[in-house]
């Protein structure tokens, strides 16, 4: 689970979950949960993932991530259709443990407004919230 | 950290997945300091004790342990506790952290013209539990003396530190827990990391004891529960007469109207304490007054939902199919029986 870290690249809401939107293609983002979020978490034993099509809706739950200790919402950072859900949790969910930013990313989503994004967080004011 | 009933605790050191897994599979150690201890002592120590613990004290051998139940009038349980015959007139009680006053209490306010010598002795214990299948090899290397088989005590001394140790436990391994002064304690501990047990916390002590199907005070046992519907009629000697007895034994006459069951969640998702248990659809689906999760957690040893619940005797049956309301999303179950991970012996 390595040392705290915060990548520069992604965007943060208050409730821990992180955007990567990929310059060269703004309509579309990958949501995630924080290193913090699967710190204080713990062992991630099963998540949930929402049905590919579903619609997500800023800043309201989207989906669960289990850990030994307690239950967990993900809200989504962005609002957005589901177009990918990451397979590979189902079987390993400590990846979200191992790489919170990599291989432990949760869904793939097509935005409906990517002018949403300006209201998340970058990366040294996420941090500063969490000090 | 956390604080538990006035104690800082750790609830993992390395993660309690890992800590569970060291137990299951080598040795781990627990600091349970918050444990209490009370000695009853004298000629009239074994008549106090059968009269406050529902189980039969006085044919137990001197240096033998017990479980045992406190109950009040009604047959509602007051604590679960460890009881040690040290000597012929001389025993220890040990209590649960959040239960100790009450239990001390209660021993006191029956203990008829002070006939037996009571002694709260919780400030002068510090306890560590060894636990996990290479617990006895390491405890051996540290002892110049014979390690007490289960169920029985002896003392000795561990790396150095006199120590009062016991064949009893929370995890379903075997394993010794060490009483000890407080002041060697740090000691102690440092002697039994250094040799190969792995730390390991209240989270892991959790999901141990789950798999061992050990009912926790509080979660799954508590006054408005008695003990035959807990599942631990076996701790009760009604002959004894002890207070609750007779309330006891009318439950276990005629049937416990629920029963404590152990249930594995039959996918994804963990039921966890306070979620209601209602019957399969093939049972009618509906709330039928009754099913309540009171342990749930994931459970390492199966890598999935384990727990325990009170569900109407009817459908406390083995193999039983239920379904379990986690936060609002019905998850299939099965009634499993005790205890949910079997040690291969």
């Amino acid at each position: 689970m390595a040392d705290p870290h915060y990548p520069e690249d992604l965007r943060y809401n208050a409730e821990h979950d992180w955007a990567r939107i990929d310059p060269a293609n703004p309509g579309e983002a990958t949501f995630g949960i924080t290193w913090y979020a699967q710190d204080t978490l713990g062992e991630v034993v099963f998540f949930t993932p929402p049905a590919v099509g579903s619609m997500l809706v800023k800043g309201e739950h989207y989906t669960e991530v289990e850990s030994v200790k307690a239950v967990s919402d993900v809200v989504a950072p962005l609002s957005g259709e589901v177009t990918e859900v990451n397979e590979a949790l189902s079987a390993e969910p400590q990846r979200i443990n191992e790489d919170p930013y990599g291989d432990g990313w949760l869904v793939r989503v097509r935005l409906t407004d990517p002018a949403e994004a300006d209201s998340l967080m970058d990366a040294g004011a996420y941090a500063a919230m969490l000090t | 950290m956390v604080e538990f009933a006035g104690w800082e605790m750790p609830i993992q050191y390395a993660g309690i997945r890992e800590e569970h897994l060291a137990v299951r599979r080598d040795v781990g150690v627990f600091d349970v300091s918050h444990m209490g201890q009370i000695e009853l002592r004298g000629d009239a120590a074994l008549k106090l004790a059968e009269r406050v613990l529902s189980a039969e004290v006085s044919d137990m051998d001197v240096d033998s342990a017990r479980y045992s139940l406190i109950c009040n009038e009604q047959g509602g349980v007051l604590d679960d506790v460890i009881v040690y015959r040290i000597e012929e007139r001389r025993l220890l009680i040990v209590t649960n952290c959040a239960n100790h006053e009450r239990d001390l209490a209660w021993i006191r306010a029956h203990n008829d013209a002070d006939a037996a010598v009571v002694t709260d002795l919780q400030a002068g214990y510090a306890m560590l539990a060894v636990q996990g299948p290479q617990a006895r090899p390491l405890l051996a290397q540290l002892s110049a003396t014979s390690l007490p088989a289960r169920m029985r005590c002896a003392s000795g001394e561990l790396g150095g530190v006199p120590v009062l140790a016991c064949g009893t436990g929370y995890t379903g391994e075997d394993g010794l827990e060490l009483l000890c002064e407080p002041e060697l304690a740090a000691r102690l501990w440092s002697a039994l990391v250094e040799s190969g047990a792995r730390p390991a916390g209240l989270g892991a002590r959790d999901t141990l004891r789950i798999e061992a199907c050990f009912p926790l005070y509080g979660n799954d046992i508590d006054e408005q529960h008695d003990p035959i519907s807990a599942g631990l009629g076996w701790a009760c000697a009604e002959r004894t007469g002890f207070i609750g007895a007779e309330r006891v034994a009318a439950v276990r006459a005629a049937g416990p109207r629920q029963r404590l069951v152990p249930f594995v969640v039959d996918g994804p998702g963990i039921a966890r304490a306070g979620n209601a248990v209602l019957p399969a659809p093939d049972d009618g689906g509906k709330p039928d007054g009754g099913g309540v999760v009171t342990s749930g957690t994931y459970s390492p040893s199966l890598d999935r939902g384990v727990g325990l619940a009170y569900l109407p005797a009817w459908r406390a049956i083995p193999g039983r199919e239920l379904q379990i309301d986690v936060r609002g999303t019905l998850r299939a179950a099965t009634v499993a029986t005790k205890p949910l991970y079997q040690k291969d012996r």
